[in-house]
């Protein structure tokens, strides 16, 4: 018996009674369908989360000076004076796994327009600062690298600032304030960012080019910090590893000396980040596999039946010749074929129906290749074992009492 | 018997028991007969004679308890299950009473089968061989029907079709005019009276009809699982002259 013979066989069986097939399939349809839906839709809201946190600024490195103990006193870590200039050009040529880099040096102090005045600080970082921490201008424009080399005396505000400094609604825009004694002109406005995770106000913060800050305001040529950005939430380990190597040997730093810096992420929003992610992936693999086993079980219930209702069919097929292993396969095949066939158009439903909930519902929806993939393994496995029982009973039917079955 | 003919059949004392809860059922009790190779033979007998198991032994669904019985020279009592499905393939042909087409399914493909189960044989061969076997019961032309558009008699003449494309040593046919009005019963027996006579195929024909029997070269009447007649029919009646005398009818 060959097996072109034998797929002949089942194809024929399965045509001759095409409702019953359809309807065996749909078990199967269904499940990947939906393991495809689900896995798209999964992955999309990931994704749509991932960049939500990374809006956050979860790529975010920080650098700050170290502690340190002098004469058995410890004190505080930005009261010493290392990061410079030199460190932030070695990093630039250096890292790899980072895209943008800004200094940070920050002054308290009143920000004054006309008669009215509010505390806040400043903060002097450079251009790429605002894409670090996914701050963006709301009105006007950002400073330029330009502004930074001649220390120009231009501020962004952020909207707690305008509130209270320019209350009735004036454009501040092309105004000049005070910042303690120094003048300042405005030429844009920080979208607003609410509260972080500790109830600070995002917003009370005035921004401007760092040598402005560090020789009007500090009178110093330190920075107080380093920002930088990893070239993605995963990368970020490899970046601190290769910023922290560059910094020791920017500051030569001997083997045996400890880090006079601290190399800092925001671990926390990353495990946020992969913990959501791992719940997502196993909620879906649960779902699809629930989902294929009721599809298997399909299988099974209509193939029992399928065995019983042809038993007459099963006696005439030995009776002409074909052997248990015979019929055994040509019930396997049957099974193995719906479930290839059902997998085929669950693939087809899967992907439409995910493209449906994309266009209906606005979801952001990724069809991902691995779960084409394993589904469409799980279903042919699933094929295979449901189909064999069967299959088995198929074929130890006595020929003779096939034969007679009414 | 002037020459010596080819044995299919070789009976020898033939036995088969059943187990019944603690009764044995003794269903065959000792039956020797041998069929010489062209033989039309029809086994007769009541029901509960023993008939049904003596076919089943002949079709090589069942094996004897004790006896030999050599098909075409193999004796089938060493043979495995598959063994035995191979034999049944190759060596009988099967026509039953209730047809046992698969519906929904061409006359054609319906012919196909057995040589399905023969991996020797390609698929162009075994189209020819079906085409062919079709023309053989005078149905060329329906190639393509399916059980349910054909009339009994001629679902049965597909089921004959069936039983000759193998090219077996023998025709099993089991009660296969029963189903028949006697019209179509006439035109079944012409038919197998033709292949007997014209291709010179060994038929057994069971039956419990005496009438039926009345056109085999041969009869064998069974009773209480022993043979109690085994009569020859020098002169047996042509199906074809009994059709010829009937009144014509519109259906046909």
């Amino acid at each position: 018996m060959n097996i072109f013979n034998l797929i002949r066989i089942a194809f024929r069986a399965l045509l001759r009674n095409k409702l019953r097939a359809f309807l065996t399939m749909l078990g199967i349809i269904i499940g990947v369908g939906a393991v495809i839906a689900m896995v798209a839709i999964g992955q999309g809201s990931k994704e749509s989360i991932q960049s939500q946190l990374s809006s956050m600024g979860s790529n975010m490195i920080t650098v700050s000076p170290s502690s340190n103990i002098n004469g058995g006193v410890r004190i505080a870590g930005t009261s010493f004076q290392t990061l410079t200039e030199k460190d932030i050009k070695a990093l630039q040529r250096g890292a790899e796994n980072i895209t943008s880099i800004s200094p940070s040096v920050t002054s308290r102090g009143q920000a004054i327009n006309g008669a009215l005045n509010w505390p806040t600080q400043i903060q002097g970082v450079s251009p790429d600062y605002l894409d670090i921490r996914k701050l963006t201008v709301k009105d006007g424009i950002s400073f330029s690298n330009e502004n930074v080399t001649v220390s120009a005396k231009v501020c962004l505000l952020g909207q707690t600032v305008i509130d209270n400094i320019f209350p009735n609604g004036e454009n501040p825009i092309g105004k000049v304030i005070r910042f303690n004694r120094i003048p300042f002109q405005v030429i844009g406005i920080l979208s607003p960012k609410g509260q972080n995770a500790f109830g600070q106000d995002q917003d009370d913060i005035i921004i401007a080019p760092y040598t402005t800050v560090q020789k009007r305001i500090l009178a110093t040529i330190y920075y107080q910090n380093i920002y930088a950005s990893a070239a993605s939430a995963e990368s970020t380990d490899a970046a601190v590893s290769e910023m922290t190597e560059i910094l020791r040997d920017s500051h030569r730093l001997r083997d045996i000396e400890d880090n006079d810096f601290q190399v800092r992420t925001q671990a926390e929003l990353i495990n946020t980040l992969s913990s959501t992610s791992g719940l997502l992936t196993t909620l879906l693999t649960v779902i699809a596999g629930i989902s294929l086993v009721i599809g298997g079980i399909g299988i099974m219930n209509i193939m029992y039946v399928s065995v019983t209702e042809r038993t007459k069919e099963i006696g005439l097929r030995m009776s002409i010749g074909a052997r248990g292993i015979d019929i055994l396969m040509q019930f396997l095949i049957e099974a193995i074929i719906i479930s290839i066939i059902g997998g085929i158009i669950g693939v087809v439903v899967g992907i439409l129906s995910s493209h449906i909930v994309t266009l209906t519902l606005k979801w952001p929806t990724i069809i991902s290749e691995s779960s084409i993939v394993v589904s469409f393994i799980v279903c042919a496995i699933t094929g295979i074992f449901f189909g064999y029982y069967p299959a088995q009973k198929a074929s130890r039917l006595d020929p003779i009492e096939a034969l007679r079955y009414e | 018997m002037s020459k010596t003919v080819k044995k299919i059949l070789e009976i020898h004392d033939l036995k088969r028991e059943f187990q019944v809860g603690s009764e044995t059922v003794r269903a065959l009790k000792g039956i020797s007969f041998d069929v010489n190779a062209g033989e039309f033979v029809t086994i007769m007998g009541s029901s509960g004679s023993g008939k049904t198991t003596l076919l089943n032994i002949l079709g090589c669904l069942d094996k004897p308890t004790d006896g030999t019985y050599l098909l075409d020279n193999v004796d089938i009592k060493k043979l495995s299950r598959d063994e035995l499905a191979t034999l049944r393939n190759h060596k009988i042909g099967f026509v039953f009473q209730a047809y046992n087409l698969l519906p929904r399914t061409s006359a054609l493909e319906n012919v196909e089968l057995p040589l399905l189960y023969n991996k020797d044989i390609s698929s162009s061969e075994r189209r020819e061989r079906a085409i062919h076997a079709l023309e053989a019961v005078k149905l060329a032309d329906r190639h393509d029907h399916t059980p349910n558009q054909l009339s009994g008699g001629q679902q049965q003449r597909v089921a004959i079709a069936r039983a000759l494309v193998n090219e077996p040593v023998m025709i099993l046919a089991d009660e296969a005019t029963g189903n028949l009005d006697s019209r179509t019963s006439y035109e079944i027996m012409a038919l197998m009276q033709d292949l007997n006579q014209t291709q010179g195929k060994t038929i057994v024909f069971v039956t419990h009809e005496p009438d039926i029997a009345a056109f085999s070269s041969r009869t064998i009447t069974l009773k209480d699982g022993k043979i109690q007649k085994d009569t020859n029919n020098d002169n047996p009646k042509s199906a074809k002259e009994i059709l010829a005398g009937l009144p014509v009818t519109e259906d046909y």
